[in-house]
């Protein structure tokens, strides 16, 4: 469905259900280069299971409009104007890589707006390396190709998103491509970098969250590895860690091992 | 900076979408043969119809030894994944019967394998959907069939049966702008030769019982989907775009930003439709693909020296390969295929219809069939055959001559294959002139 945040069109998967107030809202939030459809099944289950889901494109990303966020802080912001318009005051954030530090900072900001803060495939302080984000900004595609190679962990994932049949390599750079070219404007792949790169306040975010924290971490991950997240899962005072053997790609690697574990926790 | 690359193409012929079987150890792909996967509970049974889970519910739908040849072939291709179908056929109408239905508009080459030009000609047209059919190299042709309500363009990497090369770049560009996808059979090239995504392409298809296989051992076909093609941006894709009541209202362009094609597919044209292939045809195709690269390397090296020899004999009066400087393509085939235009192509014998069986039925390594892409290589007489009951003129229209002879050369010595057609064209050479005698 598109809502109206800050005067532009915002496009939020439901998960094939229709957004039902009386119910409690998770929202998930994609990470650089990518745009909702990477919750393709997560989405879809928990909607299923009793949760309204708003899986958002970020502003300057795939169907929304808007200046695209040069910032942790400033995709935060534009979350917390998203569940303004929604009429949301209190939901579930789940965020992957990039959008795992946006929840993060939304949860530190206004700790009892956020009942369940789950970050997937993070890690703290999330620095990209320069030569990726000097590439990522005059090598796009040399770029994408780069970060796909080092997403995925196996070339024989079990069923994956979107099901049976999908090549996941080809599938993830098909999309990066995709959300690049959707805003001609601005280099989404860098500027979603630089914001990781610029961001400093993960930890004094973390010290505020009074929710229970869920890290789910992919055991082959080489963009943010297991270890990347050690300083946040220390920092948070109600974390726990699931681990899943997947790459960076988790949600779509092993996409029954994340939403069950997801819906676990929420249901918390 | 340093980083690792995609794996070769032939580290993903032999590992793509496969690992140890995690049940039994068991290294190479099992036949999963069974009809129907158990439920974990009624949960989990509601939870793989509503597409919250991945998983296999009924093997029309989805296999997972089908799913093993699918996410491989789409690997090498270069794609976002695949349906593996029960034939070349039902791989072309799958595609076709996804993105539209009756009063659209396809636009598609000549020069087409001839179970494709039967669908699109006469076939699809009982259904509603018109096809205009264009030279492959006549660009201002291919522009000028565009019509409101076209939905697609199609063609083959190399034409059957002159070895026209789709400038798929030009046809691409003239497909985008009207809105429309291009669909490439590479059936004759396969990804060894040819990635057509690379240049454009959209969408592929393929006969998988050709070179995929390899071995001439089952029929079977299979579609690729680029995920490319913005199907929203387009405007002429309800079928993607809008709510489909077919399938929980679901809006496939929505649930993924580059599988909608494959979405619908899959819970559509397979569910609907139904032709899946059988697990144990997929299993064999994929013995056939995990040596792809190794056996697409011996075709073009026989097709190399089969051509030179028939290019220098002197019964012959035409050999119909892009390798040649005289072929049409030539220049094109350069740029588009430097590995090789592929290993099936016609030639003309200097003589008559009754020369033409003469020839065929002295060859003794060639088998006289009608197929290509066989392991084995394969010889027919089109004229005495598939097209026996042409008139002249209407051969002479298809570029087939009394005395056309069309190879699908194998993987046989070279110099057998050389002297089992020296011995054939001596024997055609022998055979008394008798003008159109059949």
């Amino acid at each position: 469905m598109l809502l109206d945040v800050n005067s532009h069109a915002t496009y939020c998967y439901t998960g094939g259900k229709p957004f039902n107030a009386e119910q409690p809202t998770v929202v998930l939030i994609h990470g650089v280069l990518n745009d909702h459809s990477v919750w393709i099944l997560q989405t879809r289950f928990l909607a299923h299971h009793g949760w309204n889901v708003l899986a958002v494109d970020l502003p300057g990303h795939g169907k929304s409009a808007g200046e695209a966020p040069a910032s942790v802080e400033a995709a935060a912001s534009f979350i917390t104007a998203l569940l303004d318009a929604a009429g949301l005051v209190r939901v579930a954030l789940v965020g992957h890589s990039w959008g795992s530090l946006i929840a993060l900072q939304v949860a530190g900001g206004q700790p009892d707006r956020v009942s369940h803060l789950v970050m997937v495939g993070t890690a703290f302080p999330m620095k990209v390396l320069p030569a990726l984000l000097d590439m990522s900004l005059n090598q796009p595609f040399k770029a994408i190709d780069l970060v796909n190679q080092f997403s995925h962990s196996m070339l024989a994932p079990p069923p994956s998103a979107m099901g049976p049949g999908t090549w996941l390599y080809g599938t993830a750079r098909a999309l990066m491509r995709r959300v690049l070219a959707s805003n001609p404007a601005v280099n989404v792949f860098h500027r979603g970098f630089q914001a990781c790169d610029s961001y400093t306040r993960g930890l004094t975010a973390m010290a505020r969250v009074s929710c229970p924290v869920l890290f789910v971490l992919g055991q082959d991950d080489q963009m943010t590895p297991p270890k990347a997240a050690q300083a946040l899962v220390s920092a948070a005072l109600h974390g726990r860690v699931l681990t899943v053997r997947a790459g960076h790609q988790l949600m779509l690697e092993a996409p029954d091992a994340v939403a069950l574990g997801l819906a676990a926790f929420l249901e918390e | 900076m340093p980083g690792y690359s995609d794996p070769g193409f032939d580290t993903l012929a032999l590992h793509a979408g496969a690992s140890p079987d995690p049940a039994t150890g068991a290294r190479a792909v099992p036949i999963h043969l069974t009809t129907s996967f158990v439920f974990e509970s009624s949960d989990h049974a509601a939870s793989l119809f509503n597409l919250e889970r991945a998983g296999h519910v009924y093997s029309r739908i989805s296999n997972p030894t089908n799913a093993v040849l699918e996410q491989r072939v789409s690997a090498l291709e270069g794609g976002i994944g695949a349906i593996a179908t029960a034939s070349g056929q039902a791989a072309l109408h799958l595609a076709i019967a996804t993105l539209m239905g009756a009063g659209a508009h396809i636009v598609a080459s000549t020069a087409l394998y001839g179970g494709s030009q039967n669908l699109l000609h006469y076939t699809l047209r009982r259904f509603g959907i018109d096809t205009t059919f264009v030279k492959p190299d006549d660009m201002d042709g291919w522009r000028a069939a565009v019509r409101p309500n076209t939905k697609l363009f199609f063609g083959e990497t190399v034409g059957n049966p002159g070895l026209d090369v789709l400038d798929i770049e030009a046809v691409a560009s003239i497909a985008h702008d009207a809105g429309a996808p291009l669909l490439v059979d590479s059936t004759l090239t396969t990804p060894w030769l040819i990635q057509p995504f690379d240049h454009g392409a959209d969408l592929i298809c393929h006969s998988a019982t050709k070179f995929l296989s390899g071995h001439g051992t089952v029929i079977g076909g299979v579609v690729v989907d680029g995920g490319s093609f913005d199907w929203e941006k387009s405007g002429k894709f309800a079928e993607l775009t809008e709510a489909y009541d077919g399938f929980h209202n679901m809006v496939f362009s929505e649930e993924s930003t580059v599988g909608a094609f494959l979405l619908r597919a899959r819970r559509e044209g397979l569910r609907d439709f139904g032709a899946c292939m059988s697990p144990h045809t997929a299993w064999l195709i994929l013995q056939g693909v995990e040596t792809l690269g190794l056996r697409m390397a011996r075709h073009m090296s026989n097709t190399e020296k089969v051509v030179a020899f028939l290019a220098g004999h002197p019964f012959v009066s035409r050999v119909g390969h892009p390798l040649l400087e005289s072929h049409p393509s030539h220049a094109l085939a350069r740029k588009l295929l430097p590995r090789g235009a592929g290993s099936v192509f016609s030639f003309d014998l200097k003589g008559s219809r009754a020369q033409g069986k003469a020839f065929v039925e002295g060859l003794k390594v060639f088998s006289h069939l009608a197929n290509v892409g066989d392991c084995r290589s394969l010889v027919i007489h089109p004229a005495s055959t598939t097209h026996f009951r042409m008139t002249d003129d209407a051969l002479a229209n298809a570029g087939i001559t009394q005395g056309t002879i069309r190879l699908s050369i194998g993987l046989e010595d070279p110099d057998d294959l050389i002297d089992d057609l020296k011995r054939a064209l001596k024997a055609a050479e022998r055979t008394a002139q008798v003008p159109n005698a059949a």
